[in-house]
């Protein structure tokens, strides 16, 4: 693990609090980071009462098992990733919170397989909000996002928004007047892709 | 573009996918005993079927999970999607001459 105080946003040298927008109400689309997420990807077998029984001790959640799903409470969200595969994420927290997710996971009894991997240094979050969020995510994404088919808040997805791979969560179905949602991509693509939605974003008035 | 089902997250586009080739391609049971020829076989030669063809594919861009499609060659339509180790579904696809 990288020491707490080491930490910096992959983002930290565009100055984004600097460049915010004076007139966020005018904004058809607020784009900013989240920075430095606590984030745990989780395995396991869904199948497996005893490796549920347990992540629901751990988190006081229960595990989303349908495709694209999520489950949330105040503190933590988990993404369903895959059949076997979880994220687990954490927002606002102290430095030491995602060694605490992951001490949890990993010492929560039971007699089941599972792998616990504290991956949040490699993730940057990037927020979007607003009536036009999902046209600028539209531009480089194959997803439908028309809630309809997405399915709205609470849903998640795995996909790539231009070139870089991307983990889509829709947090809300209104906040700012439109869909919010977490976009997670890798710290090393994390430039590219905020200068690439700052530009998508620029024709619906961002801020 | 192609739309695949994926057998974990549902219909997605086919630029979130990666081919994996041609499916069922068993690795030889006794690879001491093979000739030069059964290994080329084995190695470098693959069926290009106009009408059915088995082949694999990983959501690459979504949950990283390997299965197998029939796919129609001539009109791209998929036939089936199946997961990995279990044979392929009974289909009738159409014959091209």
């Amino acid at each position: 693990m990288v020491e707490s105080y080491l930490r910096q946003s992959a983002l930290a040298h565009l100055g984004l609090e600097a460049q915010r927008a004076r007139d966020e109400a005018a904004a058809a689309v607020r784009l900013h980071e989240k920075v430095l997420p606590a984030a745990v990807n989780l395995r396991g077998d869904g199948d497996d009462p005893a490796f549920l029984e347990a992540v629901a001790q751990a988190l006081g959640l229960t595990l989303p098992l349908a495709p694209n799903t999520t489950a949330s409470n105040a503190e933590v969200a988990i993404l369903w990733l895959g059949p076997n595969e979880w994220l687990v994420i954490q927002h606002d927290a102290a430095p030491d919170a995602e060694s605490h997710l992951a001490t949890r996971l990993r010492n929560a009894p039971g007699d089941f397989h599972s792998a616990v991997t504290e991956v949040g240094e490699s993730l940057v979050c990037i927020h979007l909000a607003g009536p036009r969020a999902a046209d600028v995510i539209a531009k480089g994404c194959p997803l439908d996002l028309h809630p309809s088919v997405f399915g709205g808040a609470g849903r998640c997805a795995q996909s790539h928004l231009s070139k870089t791979a991307i983990t889509l969560h829709q947090v809300s179905d209104e906040e700012n007047g439109g869909p919010a949602f977490d976009l997670y991509t890798r710290r090393s693509f994390a430039d590219y892709l905020w200068r690439w939605l700052s530009d998508a974003a620029r024709e619906y008035n961002k801020a | 573009m192609l739309v695949i089902t994926c057998p974990y997250c549902g219909p997605r586009c086919e630029s979130e996918f990666s081919n994996g080739g041609e499916a069922h391609i068993e690795r030889p049971k006794d690879p001491e005993s093979l000739s030069d020829a059964e290994w080329a076989e084995f190695v470098f030669l693959r069926n290009n079927p106009k009408g059915l063809l088995l082949e694999r594919w990983n959501h690459a861009q979504g949950c990283r999970r390997w299965f197998n499609v029939a796919r129609d060659t001539v009109t791209y339509e998929i036939l089936a999607v199946y997961p990995m180790g279990s044979p392929p579904p009974a289909l009738a696809p159409k014959r091209y001459v």
